[in-house]
């Protein structure tokens, strides 16, 4: 697409990306279908879990070769983390894993809603940015948890927008705009909950500056159709913001002017 | 003509017998010490096509439709045609309408019907699906079964095997070793899955029964005599290390959710086995450099064998000796 102003590109740490969709690599039918999808959505970040996958001691060897051979660049996740220690520990086999100091930071707080246990989130933040990591904090949509986050020194918040897999879409869009407002110039990608296209547009015209999915394509009934449905919902909702949206009014307001024409009444 | 098959595990074993019904001359050359040493071991033995679509692509009902048929004809009695049950926990019902749409083959079932079916989940489950035309057959007594009778066929077996090379001459060669051929097959690659067997009394299921969870689907296969597999987890790892608490509380937990009564059940076995598999997960018959390879049979094993038995028997005895792979030819009839 040519006709994107310079300002739609994305800075996260450092890293200049024309994408603003980050795809998840879990739950696709095959890894085949996977990779066509990643290739469909044109994403230039995809994420991997790590927890899982090195249980039993052998790590997941061929998936992550896999993975790496999209010559994307990797966000490495530490999804299925209950504690400070398991995250960090993760966070750590993921950095030798895929040479990366990226790390898209998860610690579950409960386990039906998968909401994330902010008082662990910050305190793992802290101790990985002090271990020189790139923190991206998968958090709620809590402005003072914000806050925290950026004081442990991370540079880029991920809000969930509804929990994780539950494609709800945005279901708190106040406070997706207090955060939004409140962080002007930070990089805030929402993480969870998307399940359609027109939900990663909606988040996307709040001035959001990216989407994480992936249940809602890997779960898809054609994941690939699906992936390039969503690469085109969030250039469509970031074009939109950019150029400035209509706000509701109560009162219809005609579009083609009255003078002229008989009006009766 | 000498035939080698190396490996007994499904894929060996339905080769062996494609072969055997061909008139070739076989030995089976397996590196464990017996029947069982590998993923075959493990398997759930669903004979379950339309249930496997809804993750899978079309090619599962393609190649595994007959597979019933072909067990039957091989090993009479072995297979129960009974059909799957499907269900979902009530707060989870919209994983059944999911389910439903992405396959076919099934009815949506009522609560009484559920009851009719499996009466001992009567008033527990209020819709559900039944796929009437699947099956499923027990996957150690289908191993031991097939290896009984290929030697009563006259075909030989070495087990304990490390070096086939050792065996002697032979005119064809198939390579059926799974996840043995992780090193010389660069696209193949292991996805773990762990498993339990229970046993109790209390209930009684006369089909496999697919419990519905977005994070832990499991199914629960009833082996007769109290007997009960539950299976199984899916790790993308090559890792074959005992089962993990972590597996074991998921499987528990789902199988308690289908029927308290399994809470009381005795824990006879929890295994794991490494399921080999291309980046399709889709099983391949390759013929390279004078051996065929039949491998990729990923968690259809007992589903699909079958069928890649008999197209690579075709390639090993027929003509087609050195046409092109199944691959190449799937790619073809996708395209088209």
């Amino acid at each position: 697409m040519e006709n994107i102003p310079a300002a739609s590109s994305l800075e996260l740490y450092g890293q200049t990306l024309s994408s603003r969709l980050l795809l998840g690599t879990a739950l696709y039918p095959s890894p085949a279908i996977m990779a066509e999808a990643v290739r469909a959505s044109a994403t230039e970040i995809v994420t991997v879990s790590l927890r899982r996958e090195s249980a039993g001691g052998k790590a997941g060897g061929e998936f992550w070769s896999l993975i790496r051979s999209l010559g994307m660049r990797v966000l490495p996740n530490t999804a299925g983390c209950h504690t400070v220690k398991e995250a960090v520990t993760t966070a750590q086999m993921a950095r030798e894993v895929f040479a990366t100091d990226w790390i898209k930071l998860e610690v579950i707080g409960h386990h039906d809603t998968l909401q994330p246990d902010v008082f662990a989130l910050v305190e793992a933040a802290e101790i990985l940015t002090r271990e020189g990591f790139e923190v991206f904090p998968y958090t709620t949509g809590d402005l003072v948890v914000a806050e925290r986050l950026l004081e442990a020194g991370c540079e880029v918040l991920m809000p969930w927008c509804a929990p994780i897999g539950s494609a709800r879409g945005p279901v708190d869009i106040d406070a997706l705009r207090a955060l939004r407002a409140n962080f002007p110039d930070v990089p805030l990608i929402v993480d969870a909950g998307i399940g359609r296209p027109s939900h990663a547009a909606a988040v996307m015209e709040l001035g959001y500056d990216a989407v994480l999915l992936n249940t809602a394509v890997a779960k898809a009934g054609d994941p690939v159709v699906m992936a390039s449905a969503f690469a085109k919902a969030v250039e469509a909702g970031r074009q939109g913001w950019l150029a400035g949206l209509l706000e509701p009014r109560d009162m219809a307001v005609p579009s083609t002017p009255l003078i002229g024409k008989a009006v009766f009444s | 003509m000498r035939v080698l098959v190396k490996g007994a595990g499904v894929a060996g074993l339905t080769v062996a017998h494609e072969l055997a019904r061909r008139g070739a001359e076989i030995l089976v050359a397996e590196r464990g010490p017996g029947i069982g040493a590998g993923a075959s071991w493990m398997a759930g033995g669903m004979l379950a096509p339309f249930c496997e679509r809804e993750s899978g692509e079309e090619a599962v009902i393609e190649l595994g439709e007959h597979a019933a048929a072909w067990w039957e004809d091989a090993l009479p009695g072995l297979v129960h045609f009974a059909g799957t049950l499907v269900l979902a926990p009530p707060r989870d019902a919209s994983e059944l309408r999911r389910f439903a749409s992405r396959t076919r083959g099934y009815d949506f079932v009522s609560a009484e019907e559920i009851a009719a079916l499996e009466p001992d989940l009567a008033g527990r489950f209020r819709s559900g699906l039944f796929f009437g035309r699947e099956a499923h057959l027990d996957p150690r007594q289908a191993l031991l079964g097939l290896h009984a009778k290929l030697v009563s066929k006259g075909v030989n077996f070495a087990f304990g095997c490390a070096d086939a090379a050792a065996l002697g001459r032979f005119d064809r060669v198939v390579d059926c070793t799974g996840m043995a051929a992780l090193a010389h097959d660069a696209g193949l690659r292991g996805v773990r899955g762990e498993m339990l067997y229970l046993e109790t009394g209390e209930v009684r299921l006369t089909r496999p029964v697919r419990l519905l969870h977005p994070r832990f689907p499991i199914y629960v296969v009833p082996r007769g005599n109290g007997r009960f597999m539950i299976g199984a987890t899916m790790i993308e790892n090559a890792s074959d290390g005992p089962v993990t608490a972590r597996s074991v509380m998921e499987l528990l937990n789902a199988a308690y959710a289908l029927h308290p009564a399994f809470g009381e059940a005795r824990l006879v076995e929890a295994s794991s086995g490494v399921r080999p598999a291309y980046a399709d997960n889709l099983p391949r018959v390759t013929p390279k450099g004078g051996v065929v390879a039949v491998n990729g049979l990923y968690r259809h094993g007992f589903l699909m064998a079958p069928a890649m038995a008999g197209q690579a028997a075709e390639i090993l005895v027929g003509n087609s000796w050195k046409g092109e792979s199944f691959d190449e030819a799937h790619r073809q009839r996708k395209r088209a």
